[in-house]
C-alpha cells in the first residue's frame, strides 16, 4: 500500500468548512481534538480531553436526541479501535443524520507514533500492527455507507459524505504521520458541555 | 387500591421513566430488566438501543444530554465495572446520569462467577462518586426510582439505584447436572 499523502489539518478544515447550527461536532481526545480546534474552535464542537472510546456513542446519543442536525463525529484509528461494537450499536439505530469520519494514521500519534493495530503487521516484530481494517469492519458492524479515503481527488466526496450524504456513513481517511502543533479549545468538561448546550438548545 | 397494591414493581419503573420525561433508554440483554426493556421497546415515547458493552451508554447519556434529552442506562452487576473508566465523564461534564442496576452475587446467588463483580459493584460507583441507592423490597421500589431520578436531573447528580437479588428472586436454572 502506498504511503498516505492526505494531511489531516488542512482536511479536517475542509470538511469543517462554512459550519452553521447546523452541523454539531464531536472529535475525540488528542490529535482529532487539536485539529477540530484549529479548524475554528465553536460553541457546538464537543472536542474530548479524554473519554477514549465515547466518540461514537456519544455521537449516537446526540443524533437520536437532533435529528434534525447533522452529527459529525471525528475521531483516531486508536479511539475507534477501543470500541469497535459501538459500530454496531449504530448500525442497530440507522440514524441517518450521523457521520462518522477516521483519521488513520496508523500510529498511536499522541505517544510517541508507536505502531496502531490498523498499522501494516511487516512493520518488524516490536513496532507492527494487525493491518486491521476499520471500514471492513465498520461494513461488517452494518453499516451499508462506508469508504476509504486516500487521495486528494477523493476529499470532495468525502466533505459531501461528512456534512449531508444520508447516514449513517462511515469514512476512513488515510493520512500522514506528522508532528503538528497542539491548538487546545477549552478543557473545562462542564464549559464546553454547557456552551455547546446553550448554543444548541438555548439554555445550559 | 388494589391494582397498585398489585402492580408490578419493574411496571412501575417504567411510569416513573415516563414520568421523569425519559426518551432514551440503553440496556444490554438481562433476565432481570427483561420486562422493562419490552416495556420500553413497545413506548412510542422511548428510544431503546441495545448495547454491546455498558460502557456505550455512558457516551450515549453524554450524548443525549449534549442534544437536550434524558436517559436511562440498564444493566446487570456484572456490568458495572466496564462502566468505570466513562463514569468519570459524568464528573467530569457534570451531566444527569441515571442507571439501574439488577443485581447478582449476593442473595443465594448459585453462580461463584457473579460474586466478585456483584460485591464489588456498591464499591466502585462510590469510589467514583456515583450517588447509590438501594432496593430489596417491591413496594419501595417505585419511590426509590423516583428519588433516584429527581437527584439526576433536577439535582444534577449521577445515580445508580441497585435492585437487590432478594428482590428479583434468586435466579434458578432447573435441576442442574455436575459433571
Amino acid at each position: 500500500m502506498s504511503k498516505a499523502t492526505l494531511q489531516r489539518r488542512p482536511l479536517v478544515k475542509k470538511i469543517l468548512e462554512g459550519a452553521d447550527d447546523n452541523l454539531l461536532v464531536i472529535a475525540g481526545l488528542g490529535s482529532s481534538n487539536w485539529d477540530i480546534t484549529e479548524a475554528g474552535d465553536r460553541p457546538l464542537n464537543m472536542p474530548l480531553w479524554g473519554a477514549m472510546g465515547a466518540p461514537v456513542s456519544m455521537g449516537l446519543g446526540l443524533a437520536l436526541a437532533q435529528p434534525d442536525k447533522r452529527v459529525l463525529v471525528i475521531t483516531g484509528d486508536a479511539d475507534l479501535m477501543m470500541s469497535l461494537g459501538s459500530l454496531a450499536t449504530v448500525a442497530t439505530q440507522q440514524p441517518e443524520n450521523l457521520a462518522i469520519v477516521v483519521l488513520d494514521n496508523e500510529k498511536f500519534g499522541e505517544t510517541g507514533n508507536q505502531a496502531s493495530h490498523t498499522s501494516p503487521r511487516n512493520n518488524g516484530p516490536t513496532n507492527s500492527g494487525a493491518g486491521a481494517d476499520l471500514a471492513v469492519i465498520a461494513k461488517g458492524c452494518g453499516i451499508a455507507d462506508v469508504g476509504t479515503v486516500r487521495d486528494a481527488s477523493e476529499v470532495a466526496e468525502l466533505v459531501k459524505a461528512a456534512r449531508t450524504t444520508k447516514g449513517p456513513v462511515f469514512r476512513l481517511v488515510k493520512v500522514m504521520v506528522e508532528k503538528l502543533e497542539f491548538v487546545m479549545p477549552p478543557q473545562d468538561g462542564a464549559h464546553l458541555k454547557d456552551r455547546f448546550r446553550q448554543a444548541l438548545l438555548g439554555h445550559p | 387500591m388494589n391494582a397498585e397494591a398489585s402492580a408490578d414493581w419493574r411496571d412501575e419503573i417504567f411510569e416513573v421513566l415516563q414520568t421523569h420525561d425519559i426518551k432514551q433508554v440503553y440496556h444490554v440483554p438481562d433476565a432481570g430488566h427483561s420486562r422493562l426493556i419490552e416495556h420500553c421497546q413497545r413506548s412510542n415515547s422511548i428510544r431503546t438501543v441495545p448495547l454491546t458493552t455498558e460502557e456505550e451508554g455512558i457516551g450515549l447519556a453524554a450524548g443525549a444530554w449534549l442534544g437536550g434529552q434524558r436517559s436511562a442506562l440498564l444493566m446487570q452487576s456484572s456490568g458495572v465495572g466496564n462502566t468505570i473508566n466513562l463514569m468519570g465523564l459524568t464528573k467530569t461534564l457534570r451531566f444527569p446520569f441515571l442507571t439501574l442496576i439488577t443485581m447478582r452475587g449476593e442473595w443465594g446467588e448459585f453462580n461463584s462467577w457473579q460474586y466478585p463483580m456483584g460485591q464489588g459493584t456498591p464499591k466502585v460507583l462510590e469510589a467514583m462518586g456515583v450517588l447509590v441507592y438501594s432496593v430489596d423490597k417491591a413496594s419501595e421500589v417505585k419511590a426509590t426510582v423516583d428519588a433516584a431520578a429527581r437527584a439526576a436531573f433536577n439535582g444534577g447528580q449521577s445515580v445508580a439505584v441497585l435492585l437487590r437479588q432478594k428482590l428479583i428472586g434468586i435466579k434458578d436454572f432447573g435441576k442442574k447436572t455436575s459433571k
